[in-house]
């Protein structure tokens, strides 16, 4: 059993040291991935904050805030997908067929592709969150709050790269990036994205209503500005999602391996 | 024909503005309520994002098809031939000014039958179509030159981001007027892209408004004609290269 982890864990640990490698040394792959973040953060938080002027708009932290939560959680599911592109990549170069054939537990395969999305997310989410204190964002939660506030975002990026992962398995090809990218993109906008739940009106309210991305949000809100609301069912929301697509994930891999890679 | 033979070309182009107009303008419609809101639904002041965006596509495909001919060597084996250089950036500013004007009737259909209104009537339906098309092309001289610049089609595409900002930081989501972070507002004001938006959104929401209409037109001429001036020079030092 020891020698079974042991190997599970060398695997993981190395399919992440190499997956982190090559995005912190290629600034094509490392540079988008920190700017699309700031600049969504900057458009809309910049762009829109005359929108909490709006009667029924109720957040004391500010608009800044409002946005910053939206932001994270939008770069935890995002930094999945783009390991879901690394993922493709070794598929279509016929790198991961070589590791198929040196890893003794493939599962370590897919635990290491989860711990490089987190050390990328944990990288991005940094610099936005050093940004958003610079730009003076209003922070009324505490230390518990703030923890739980980055669990979720940490929650979500793993449910994220599990479904890309899944994709990308069972494709095997970079051309399959907008099937990995499209649905999270659209889940997220899905949302209470530039205004609260209650300000929303028509479709996509009652789309917003039964999109488990909007408990994330609500919930992440609240943390944020100090007032937890919901914050029990964001996570099981978020945890649904982890299981569910871990299990497409493990069947994604299965699918590559009857393949041979 | 070459972006017409792969669909990846010619569908996202078509769908994702359409998808990001429906989401932003369900998701900002309580904006409308703001005082001085030019006008009383999202969907009309958000339509003519799609063009700008279409255009950004257009661009970058056609862009980054432009730089693969060059890192195939087809650029060298045309070299060969008595082509004039102007031709090749004609030809291939045909193919996206084309390509737009397409996207553009498509966008007009979508919004129109989504009932978005169109204050100017058929004539500002025919100057809207002009307008976008020209923005079209001065962006497709944009492509040109970056992908004759770089002879890269990853870089072409990693300018994407730039592009795609410079969208977002613009009168995209709000009026200037409206916009209550002086920042943004002053960085959106320096942004030509804002005066494309105000143009095409003018015949849509505001009626004929001149000096909107100068503006855009004025700066999708600026872009363009600056734009055509670095790909020929990028294009003679490539040939004197090759």
């Amino acid at each position: 059993m020891r020698a079974y982890v042991r190997s599970f864990v060398s695997v993981a640990l190395g399919v992440a040291w190499r997956t982190l490698h090559n995005v912190f040394t290629t600034p094509s792959l490392l540079i988008p991935s920190i700017l699309f973040p700031l600049f969504f953060f900057t458009a809309f938080a910049g762009g829109l904050a005359q929108v909490s002027r709006l009667p029924g708009f109720d957040f004391p932290s500010g608009y800044t805030a409002f946005q910053f939560v939206f932001v994270l959680l939008q770069s935890a599911a995002f930094q999945g997908v783009f390991i879901g592109f690394s993922i493709a990549r070794d598929f279509e170069y016929g790198f991961a067929r070589r590791l198929f054939i040196a890893a003794p537990h493939r599962g370590g395969l897919v635990a290491g592709y989860a711990l490089a999305s987190l050390g990328r997310w944990a990288f991005t989410i940094s610099v936005l969150t050093v940004v958003a204190l610079l730009s003076h964002m209003r922070v009324g939660g505490g230390g518990v709050d703030l923890a739980a506030l980055y669990s979720l975002g940490l929650v979500l990026n793993m449910a994220a790269l599990f479904w890309a992962a899944g994709i990308a398995m069972r494709f095997r090809t970079m051309q399959a990036g907008p099937l990995m990218q499209l649905p999270v993109f659209l889940i997220l906008f899905f949302a209470p994205v530039y205004v609260p739940l209650s300000l929303l009106r028509g479709w996509l309210h009652a789309v917003a209503v039964v999109n488990p991305i909007t408990r994330l949000l609500e919930a992440g809100r609240g943390l944020l500005d100090g007032h937890p609301t919901e914050v029990g069912l964001a996570f099981a929301a978020a945890f649904g999602l982890v299981a569910l697509f871990s299990l497409w994930a493990v069947r994604g891999l299965r699918s590559a391996e009857a393949a041979g890679g | 024909m070459r972006t017409l033979r792969q669909p990846a070309y010619v569908f996202p182009p078509l769908i994702f503005p359409i998808a990001l107009l429906a989401v932003n303008s369900a998701g900002l419609q309580a904006s409308t309520r703001l005082p001085g809101f030019p006008s009383g639904t999202f969907l009309p002041f958000a339509l003519p994002v799609c063009f700008m965006q279409g255009a950004l596509f257009a661009t970058m495909n056609a862009g980054t098809d432009l730089a693969r001919d060059i890192q195939t060597g087809f650029l060298n084996r045309l070299a060969l031939t008595p082509m004039r250089a102007p031709a090749l950036i004609a030809g291939h500013l045909a193919g996206v000014t084309t390509m737009g004007f397409l996207q553009a009737c498509f966008y007009l259909a979508v919004g129109l039958s989504a009932g978005s209104g169109l204050d100017t009537g058929p004539g500002g339906a025919v100057v809207l179509l002009a307008l976008a098309t020209l923005i079209a092309a001065g962006f497709g001289a944009v492509g040109a030159f970056l992908a004759l610049r770089t002879g890269s089609a990853e870089s072409v595409q990693g300018f994407f981001p730039l592009l795609f900002v410079g969208l977002f930081i613009s009168s995209m989501n709000a009026p200037r007027n409206l916009m209550a972070v002086t920042w943004f507002r002053d960085v959106a004001t320096g942004n030509p892209v804002s005066y494309l938006l105000e143009g095409v959104r003018s015949l849509i929401i505001e009626g004929w408004n001149g000096e909107a209409l100068l503006l855009a037109f004025g700066v999708s001429l600026v872009i363009m004609v600056a734009s055509l001036v670095a790909a020929s020079a990028a294009l003679r030092v490539r040939l004197t290269r090759t």
